[in-house]
């Protein structure tokens, strides 16, 4: 079995600027992909990388199990950073013609107008569009062929809450499918309910990887007691130094929230005042915030 | 290819620029070739090429009339429609929209290059249908005999028009494809059509040996020896029997094949966007 996506030490170098270095992605069949990381990290480089429009410095791409420059892009739908179509020709008619590229027939053109419930203004000239009616252009154009694989760029760039959650549903529909979707964001809350896995980028690094539990990181406990130095001692006495560590005024316990209540007991059998015991959930934009400044740090 | 050709083909047809720069087109030779000929002739009015003699604007004289236009004015033009069809690509940033649904660069340049060939003879056929309506005109108009040119002549001329009218697109498209853009590549190619061409031809040549040995290699040269050899109007601008007819449709021809494949390899290599 091909992976729909395989890169070995991509690199790319723009003059001084290296905005895309050593990345090794993968992208597995059938999963939904989130493919992270601020503004300029190097994404949608990567993702122009993939396709063939950008040649790398360094490193191999294979896409669908072929390098992309060999040839026509088959099997592979994509938005790159924003849609671009023919100002002077209707919605419908920017897709027919790029339907005679694609070598799909008019029927598909009106199945995929119909996924992004653009219908209703297909006949309307393309630069009357508002950004959201062209960003749903752009995704209606990607999945003109019915591609095994989708590579969407800031899809939901330029879209109310309202089109942002037809398209988080849209993709959801197509992995269920059986599409294999690699989409990119700068913004971890947007895609986390829909990736299988994610990949954070930063200054054009995979700086993590893993589903998005795993970049939640394990979970634990938060204490609150008095006095905090005591109860510090003793949790390090009960759960082990290594998972204690002193954080705001608290406490962070590294250990099952079921061990919560077994605790309690402990520490208040030591005398000690517990004022707070609760599970610790890490927020993901903290997390993505973290894992970014990290990977920028490491750089510096 | 012929995917690509047929989306071209409807880009160019759908595209309100393309009928507008046919308009000016037709107009302008109508203007220049017959309207201020014979208002001169009529003694009606001064202006450009009203000197020409009544034999001039006959439907005998189709060919040259029709092919005077093509190596400066019609042929800036033709420039424009091929910088329109290559460097609108960049312009709206469309070539990362039409490369992702599959076509190699390579198959959608040539569906490109097909297009503007057959714009290119679409141009020439209606200045010739054009002309020849307003050559009839004339004729019954001065109780004249209308004459044709022979289907041979009529033939090698719409051939020649073409060739030329084809070779200054295929310059327009390296130009959007060096420059990636639309308004510098047209910006510079009318610079050179209109202004340098002519003071090199007007100005550097008459006084420098060698510039007029290079001017014999210059692709505006070589299709203004070619108009003139099939019988276009010498004090047309542009149209000079500076080298043989022969030679300058080879020259043109080597120009054209020449463009084309340096866009294509220009667009091969660079990245897009
Ligand atoms: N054609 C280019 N020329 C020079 N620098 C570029 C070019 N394209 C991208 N860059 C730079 O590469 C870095 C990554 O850009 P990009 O891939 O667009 O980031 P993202 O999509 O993650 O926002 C940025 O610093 C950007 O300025
Ligand atoms: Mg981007």
């Amino acid at each position: 079995m091909n992976l729909p996506v395989q890169t070995e030490g991509l690199t790319k170098r723009y003059g001084g600027l290296t905005a895309v270095q050593d990345l090794q992605l993968t992208v597995r069949a059938g999963e939904v992909y989130g493919f992270l990381g601020p503004n300029g990290a190097g994404k949608t480089t990567t993702l122009r990388m993939l396709l063939g429009l950008v040649r790398p410095t360094a490193g191999t791409v294979r896409l669908l199990g072929r390098p992309p420059a060999a040839g026509r892009l088959t099997g592979v739908g994509a938005l790159i950073e924003g849609p671009a179509f023919y100002p002077y020709l209707s919605g419908r008619d920017n897709l027919r013609v790029l339907a005679r590229y694609a070598g799909v027939g008019a029927d598909r053109v009106a199945l995929v107008l119909d996924l992004v419930d653009l219908t209703d203004r297909a006949g309307d000239r393309y630069a009357g569009y508002s950004l959201g009616m062209k960003q749903r252009l752009g995704v209606a154009a990607a999945l003109l062929k019915d591609p095994r694989l989708l590579i969407l760029d800031e899809p939901t760039n330029g879209l109310d809450p309202a089109g942002m959650a037809d398209m988080r549903t849209l993709i959801r529909r197509l992995g269920a499918a059986g599409c294999t979707v690699l989409v990119s964001s700068h913004l971890l809350g947007e895609v986390e309910q829909i990736c299988d896995r994610v990949g954070v980028i930063a200054r054009g690094r995979l700086v993590a990887e893993g589903s998005v539990a795993e970049l939640r990181g394990a979970a634990g406990l938060r204490l609150l007691a008095d006095p905090l130095d005591a109860a510090a001692e003793r949790a390090r006495e009960l759960v082990g130094a290594e998972r204690v560590r002193v954080v705001d005024g608290g406490l962070e316990l590294a250990v099952d929230p079921d061990r919560a209540a077994w605790l309690n007991t402990e520490l208040v059998g030591a005398g000690l005042a517990v004022r707070e015991l609760r599970p610790r959930e890490r927020d993901l934009e903290q997390v993505f915030f973290d894992l970014v400044e990290k990977g920028t740090a490491d750089v510096a | 290819m012929s995917r690509s050709f047929r989306a071209e083909t409807v880009k160019l047809v759908r595209r309100p620029a393309s009928w507008l720069l046919l308009a000016i087109t037709l107009v302008l030779s109508l203007i220049f070739t017959y309207v201020f000929p014979y208002a001169g002739l009529a003694g009606a009015a001064d202006g450009p090429n009203t000197d020409r003699a009544l034999p001039a604007l006959l439907p005998d004289q189709l060919v040259g009339n029709s092919l005077g236009g093509l190596p400066v004015f019609l042929g800036s033009i033709l420039l424009i429609l091929g910088v329109l069809t290559v460097g609108g690509e960049y312009g709206w940033g469309t070539w990362k929209t039409v490369l992702t649904q599959g076509p190699t660069r390579l198959e959608v340049y040539a569906g490109k290059l097909l297009a503007l060939a057959a714009a290119a003879l679409a141009v020439v056929l209606a200045v010739f249908a054009v002309g020849a309506v307003a050559s009839v005109l004339i004729a019954s108009a001065e109780a004249q005999p209308v004459t044709w040119p022979t289907a041979g002549d009529l033939l090698t001329g719409i051939g020649a028009g073409w060739l030329i009218a084809t070779m200054w697109a295929m310059l327009g498209a390296v130009l959007a494809v060096a420059l990636r853009a639309v308004a510098l590549p047209v910006g510079l190619g009318l610079v050179w059509m209109l202004a340098v061409q002519n003071l090199l031809a007007a100005i550097a040549a008459p006084l420098v040996d060698w510039v007029a040995k290079a001017q014999e290699g210059l692709p505006g040269p070589n299709a203004g020896s070619l108009a003139a050899a099939l019988g276009a109007p010498g004090d047309t601008p542009g149209v000079a029997a500076t080298v043989g007819g022969g030679q300058a449709a080879v020259v043109v021809a080597a120009y054209l094949v020449g463009f084309a494949v340096v866009g294509a390899v220009l667009l091969r290599r660079r990245d897009i966007g």
